[in-house]
């Protein structure tokens, strides 16, 4: 049966307050969530205070700032900080959304910071994403043709290629999927919307000639129906994208070929 | 623990090939009870507080019989169907197996119930 409960060795404890840096007058409390596998300690909040008058706007420059000047431990990925690469995906007051493009100036209070929900930990805020990366290359992310390879391009009318706008910007960062409870219940099975959007990213695809297997691959009750229209994913998407639509649309190309 | 790739446990058994008619059979039980269950309830509050031969008369009317018929058909396998998607979502293994199995059963019992006392009455 499902878990509401997180495992004994997996519940939160409170953890070390740092000190506050000398001199500094205006102050922000950060509760962040400290784990590592190396103490075999349950995992903590431990509580930073920073100095926001020498601190960038976003939630990523003060991680960074915490780990340059206050604790060398803390550990969290991030790379493109511009919202790019997806690395820095973390629940930040209570959103899953990119550290890099969340402003401090959007939280009111104290800014708690978790890693992604309902994922294996690998250390700190950096959850083991090997599985969702799986799915993602399960439904096969690229072009799959039949005819020959054309002398120059696979053309592509300009209303086509707009079918692509909103799917195509997805940067993999797992909020959406981390973010819906189907995904938190099944995600063994389940695809999640990330790789539900980009399964529909190629099945629209004008040029990809695979449509028919894409969908015999998705036609399952848990691959593809899963998805109850929650729309968490939708809500909590930091590039703004719409996966459930992607995958209503899915289902409606499902709906079409059989009835 | 099993040595297992990370793509093998994704793609798992693969897809089933169903779950589509599934989800058609919902869409399509929905909108049908959203018309007669409405219609259906201002029958059943007319009837309500009326004498045993009245309610008996009201519910013989072939209009009225047909109508909760139907309701109980169309609404007990809505129920069946989005209480197997419940059991789907909240558990797994032989739990799962067993519980849509009884889900089934009920459904199916229920509905033969509803519709031989509504036989009894009508006929």
């Amino acid at each position: 049966m499902v878990q509401f409960r997180l495992p004994k060795n997996s519940r939160m404890v409170t953890g070390k307050t740092w000190p506050k840096p000398e001199g500094a007058t205006n102050l922000r409390k950060f509760q962040i969530y400290r784990w590592t596998p190396d103490d075999g300690k349950n995992p903590s909040v431990d509580t930073y205070f920073v100095d926001m008058d020498t601190c960038g706007p976003m939630i990523l420059d003060a991680l960074i700032k915490i780990k340059n000047e206050i604790d060398p431990t803390l550990t969290f990925r991030r790379s493109c900080r511009e919202g790019i690469c997806g690395s820095c995906a973390m629940n930040i007051d209570g959103i899953n959304t990119l550290a890099c493009i969340y402003g401090m100036d959007e939280i009111k209070g104290d800014v708690k910071i978790y890693p992604l929900p309902h994922m294996p930990v690998v250390r700190d805020l950096i959850p083991d994403l090997t599985h969702f990366y799986a799915q993602h290359a399960s439904i096969m992310p690229w072009l799959e043709t039949k005819t020959n390879r054309p002398a120059k391009e696979w053309r592509q009318s300009i209303e086509d290629r707009e079918k692509l706008d909103g799917l195509y910007e997805c940067v993999m960062c797992a909020s959406c999927s981390t973010s819906c409870p189907s995904y938190w219940w099944n995600g063994d099975k389940y695809l999640g919307p990330a790789a539900l959007l980009h399964a529909y990213r190629w099945i629209i695809d004008s040029r990809d000639e695979a449509t028919g297997e894409r969908l015999d691959e998705l036609e399952d009750p848990f691959k593809l129906y899963r998805c109850h229209t929650i729309m968490n994913c939708t809500k909590t998407c930091p590039k703004g994208l719409n996966p459930a639509k992607a995958i209503a649309e899915i289902k409606k190309m499902m709906v079409e070929r059989a009835v | 623990m099993r040595y297992l790739t990370a793509r093998k446990r994704a793609e798992g058994k693969g897809a089933s090939g169903t779950g589509t008619e599934h989800f058609w059979h919902m869409k399509v039980s929905g909108v049908g009870l959203a018309l007669i269950v409405p219609i259906y309830l201002f029958v059943f509050g007319r009837a309500l507080g009326g004498s045993r031969q009245e309610v008996i008369d009201t519910f013989a009317h072939p209009f009225v019989a047909i109508l909760t018929g139907l309701v109980l058909f169309v609404g007990l396998r809505h129920f069946q169907n989005g209480a197997q998607t419940m059991i789907e979502d909240y558990s797994k293994g032989t739990t799962r197996r067993a519980l849509i199995i009884a889900v089934t059963a009920l459904c199916y019992g229920l509905t033969a119930t509803g519709l031989f006392a509504l036989a009894k009455i009508a006929l």
